[in-house]
């Protein structure tokens, strides 16, 4: 490989300082949220992703505009990594005609067809059997066109996901079944609510290849979203990835995290924040000196406060919007 | 015009839309070899393929959800569910997903699928394969319900369904599948929300849906004996409802019998008594609303008890002749 990180989607240089400054605008925009929510200028709730931007991004960094994604409830980063605008996602939040959704979906439920993110999901476990679908789609009109399929821990204990896995594996549907593993499903611990020590055995009895894998390193999760891409491109059919990661933040907003230590919380703060960790990657590698790599925090900082200057500008949806798309004409 | 079954005139409806668009196709549990539990698919394999007539495991949850997958990124999935009873495994689905994902999303997608599945009693099966449930759909924005009755009904509602741009719920029932009726041959079109008059009369107006349709017809032929004229309305899609034909007649008769299968208590005969009820349909009523409905028991398996259970035409007589005779 002639990358000076080497890794199996060839992803150069620039491609990588991408990736980094993705996982930039993820989080800051995950704490812009964060902060709102705070103050009472966003309703509703919202989950947040910090901790958790090179399982986002590194699998989303291996499609391709044309490819389809189905993100989760914690899903801002998943819907960053595949390219939603992030001026129409924080004015969705803000409930804004101008938002992704024109106000109509919030946090839970943010999609954008036409970059091929199909929605995120408020119901744990919902998205599989729709990625399933788009997967088929694929299938019948035989286009080259993939699935990644974002999801939690948690919905592993989901009957959806069972079904779903059997139905692309027998079918060998070009889906990519993305555990976003960190650790609680809100408060329940997975180790917990499964017997299994990774949730990627689970995978290997419907008969699909199944890997865990280092969430929170980002060419882990090039590496093996690429394997898996390539594998469903070819027509070999699905595969399960776990990434094994951590959320930061509690599960929503109103969460005291009675149910894990601070210790822990620290331990994966200081030691596998997976931004600092690639930043001294791309640092040792010679791409980034120090100042550049400030930079692009300091640019991700000015499109966040882009985005919420987008968000305010916008409009509110007039009360004759609530009838308006009930059904399609 | 030439007659045939219900069941064949779905089979119709599925393959001439197939024949005319790619990107509709059919996935159930054994719609392929078996051609379905009730033979609606039969030979249908053999002219379309296995991609197409596309044979799925028992997973209700994941059928529904790829055919919702399938619906937003291009294609026009129908799915067989075996009996609607199963619709509690798929409920996520339909209720969460294909139901709100055009308005969650501000519109700017759309979810064209069709859920055809066999509802109702009458062959024995039991508690867990006879309920008729259509009223847990039509309760939730954004879905289509439609119960066609007739074999000319079922045709042109199912063309109209795979064309809608919406997930619709296309509710059989397994006692029409063996009725037969004169169905164009091609394609037509039955348009959704439009009611039909299947008798007309002048004394009562009976509002009849899916199965209760043939009772009534049956109770209409003795009741016509005896002098007594009821109007037979059925109102064939349950959402969108068609009101107007609903509240024209009951003003021109002055008087309302509601029958349907499914149970009585918060079923879909208390909308259709609501409606009447609150509409101006209300000031020219002689006689308060009667409703027949399903006992508010599971279904039964001895047949006895199982006729016992949802109105029979006997039961549809004597309401009709108490209301005529309570002047």
């Amino acid at each position: 490989m002639s990358e000076r990180i080497p890794n199996k989607a060839h992803l150069d240089d620039a491609a990588l300082i991408e990736a980094f400054s993705k996982m930039w605008i993820i989080r800051q925009f995950e704490e812009k949220v964060d902060y709102f929510f705070a103050k009472g200028m966003i309703h509703g709730t919202t989950h947040l992703c910090v901790g958790e931007e090179a399982a986002a991004v590194g699998s989303g960094a291996v499609l391709r505009k044309s490819d389809w994604m189905a993100a989760t409830h914690r899903g801002h980063g998943q819907t960053i990594a595949k390219g939603t605008d992030i001026n129409k996602m924080m004015a969705e939040l803000f409930g804004k005609t101008s938002g992704t959704n024109k106000g109509k979906g919030g946090s839970m439920h943010i999609a954008e067809i036409e970059t091929g993110n199909l929605g995120a999901n408020g119901v744990v476990g919902g998205g599989y059997p729709i990625a399933v679908g788009a997967a088929l789609t694929a299938r019948l009109k035989k286009t080259d066109q993939v699935c990644l399929c974002h999801a939690g821990d948690g919905s592993t204990n989901e009957g959806s996901f069972h079904e779903s896995l059997n139905m692309a594996s027998i079918w060998n549907l070009p889906v990519i079944f993305f555990i976003e593993n960190n650790q609680y499903g809100m408060s329940g611990p997975i180790k917990e609510m499964a017997k299994v020590k990774d949730l990627s055995i689970r995978g290997v009895s419907y008969g699909m290849p199944s890997i865990t894998i280092d969430g929170n390193n980002l060419i882990e999760v090039i590496n093996a979203t690429y394997d898996a891409v390539e594998r469903a491109r070819k027509g070999e059919g699905p595969t399960l990835i776990e990434a094994k990661t951590y959320r930061w933040k509690g599960h929503s907003k109103s969460d005291a995290k009675k149910y894990r230590t601070r210790e822990e919380e620290e331990m994966w703060r200081s030691q596998r924040d997976p931004i600092a960790n690639f930043r001294k990657q791309l640092i040792e590698a010679g791409i980034l000196t120090d100042a550049q790599a400030d930079e692009i925090q300091v640019k991700a900082t000015q499109a966040i406060e882009a985005a919420v200057a987008f968000a305010e500008a916008g409009e509110k949806p007039t009360a004759d919007q609530l009838f308006v798309d009930v059904y399609a004409d | 015009m030439r007659e045939i079954t219900y069941t064949e005139a779905i089979r119709e409806a599925l393959s001439e839309a197939m024949r005319e668009d790619e990107s509709v196709f059919i996935m159930g549990e054994d719609i392929g070899v078996y051609g379905g539990a009730f033979g609606v698919t039969r030979g249908m394999l053999e002219e379309f393929g296995p991609e197409r007539i596309r044979l799925t495991p028992i997973s209700e949850s994941a059928i529904a959800g790829a055919a919702v997958g399938a619906a937003i990124t291009g294609m026009r999935p129908v799915f067989e569910l075996q009996f609607s009873d199963f619709i509690t495994i798929a409920l996520d689905q339909i209720v969460n997903q294909a139901a709100k994902i055009h308005y969650m999303y501000g519109g700017n997608v759309t979810i064209p699928l069709v859920m055809r599945t066999p509802g109702g009693s009458g062959t024995g099966a039991a508690a867990q394969h006879s309920q008729s449930l259509e009223n847990w759909t039509a309760h939730i924005p954004g879905l289509i319900v439609i119960q066609p009755s007739t074999a000319y009904d079922a045709k042109g509602l199912l063309h109209s369904a795979i064309a809608n741009n919406n997930p619709v719920m296309f509710y059989e029932h397994k006692l029409c599948y063996r009725t037969k009726g004169d169905v164009p041959e091609g394609k037509y079109f039955i348009p959704i929300g439009v009611a039909d008059i299947k008798r007309s009369g002048k004394d009562i107006s009976v509002i009849a849906t899916s199965y209760m349709v043939h009772k009534a017809l049956e109770a209409a032929e003795i009741l016509a004996k005896e002098g007594i004229d009821i109007e037979i309305v059925d109102p064939r899609t349950l959402v969108p409802l068609d009101k107007k034909t609903i509240i024209d007649s009951v003003k021109k008769t002055g008087r309302a019998l509601v029958v349907t299968e499914a149970v009585k208590r918060s079923g879909f005969s208390s909308e259709l008594a609501a409606v009447i009820s609150e509409e101006e349909s209300f000031d020219y009523l002689d006689h308060p609303i009667v409703r027949l409905a399903g006992a508010e028991t599971p279904i039964p398996y001895e047949p006895n008890l199982e006729k016992l259970a949802v109105p029979q035409v006997n039961d549809i007589v004597e309401a009709c002749r108490k209301i005529m005779a309570a002047k």
